[in-house]
C-alpha cells in the first residue's frame, strides 16, 4: 500500500502504541494487562509499520533471524526464571513460598521475579505476532 | 446500565449471525472485528478488564489483520 496519509499517521502514532504496550507489560503484576496483551499491542505496532511501509521495510526493521532469536531467548528466560523456584526448594514458578515478596500497589519493583516473567512473555508474544505476519505476507514460502 | 448491556448483547448476536451468513469474506472479517470490539466492551461491563484488554488487542487487532493477510493470499468470495 502506497499512501502518504497512512505513512505519516502511522509514523506519528507508532511510538505512542509502543509506549502503551511497554506500560501494559511493565505493570502486568499490578494492574490489568500483563505479558500477553502488552506483547500483542507491541506486535501490532510493528504490524502497522509493515502495513504502511511495505513488507521489505518491515522485514528490514525486525528480520526473521532477529525475531527467531527473540522468541527462543524469551521462552528460555521464562523457563530459567521458573527454575529458580525449584532451586529454592519449592515447585516450578513458585514465588511467595520461595521467599520472594508479593506485589505492592504502586511499586513496580515488587512481586519477586514476576515482572521478569511478564517481560519475557511480552517479548515472546510480540515476536511471535511479528513472525506470523511476516511469514504470511512474504512472497516466497520459506 | 441494564439497557446498554441489552443493546450490546443484541448487537453482538446480530454481528455473529451476519459474520456467518456473509458470502463476502472481507465483509465477514470486518463484521467479526466489530463483534470483537463489542465483546471487549461487554467484558469491561462484566468487570473483567484483563480479558477486555486481551480481546481488544487480539480479537479486534491482530486476528483481523491475520484474516486479511490470509484473504489476500486466497480468494475474497466464498465458493
Amino acid at each position: 500500500m502506497d499512501d502518504q496519509i497512512v505513512r505519516v499517521v502511522s509514523r506519528i502514532i507508532i511510538p505512542f502504541i509502543q509506549v502503551y504496550g511497554v506500560f501494559v507489560v511493565m505493570h502486568g503484576h499490578l494492574s490489568p494487562g500483563g505479558g500477553f496483551p502488552g506483547g500483542a499491542i507491541l506486535g501490532a505496532s510493528i504490524i502497522l509499520y509493515t502495513l504502511a511501509y511495505g513488507a521489505e521495510a518491515g522485514s528490514q526493521m525486525i528480520s526473521h533471524s532477529t525475531s527467531k532469536w527473540l522468541e527462543s531467548g524469551a521462552i528460555l528466560l521464562f523457563v530459567a526464571v521458573g527454575l529458580v523456584g525449584i532451586a529454592a526448594g519449592q515447585s516450578f514458578l513458585t514465588n511467595q513460598a520461595a521467599g520472594f515478596s508479593m506485589g505492592e500497589l504502586g511499586n513496580i519493583l515488587s512481586a519477586g521475579f514476576i515482572p521478569i516473567i511478564t517481560i519475557a512473555i511480552g517479548v515472546k508474544v510480540a515476536s511471535t505476532m511479528i513472525t506470523l505476519f511476516h511469514t504470511m505476507v512474504d512472497k516466497e514460502p520459506h | 446500565m441494564q439497557v446498554l448491556n441489552f443493546i450490546l448483547v443484541v448487537f453482538l448476536v446480530i454481528c455473529a449471525l451476519a459474520a456467518g451468513h456473509t458470502k463476502d469474506l472481507l465483509s465477514a472479517v470486518v463484521i467479526f472485528a466489530s463483534y470483537s470490539l463489542v465483546m471487549a466492551v461487554l467484558w469491561l461491563l462484566l468487570q473483567s478488564p484483563d480479558v477486555a484488554l486481551t480481546e481488544a488487542a487480539m480479537g479486534a487487532g491482530v486476528t483481523t489483520i491475520m484474516f486479511i493477510a490470509v484473504i489476500s493470499r486466497t480468494s475474497r468470495m466464498e465458493k
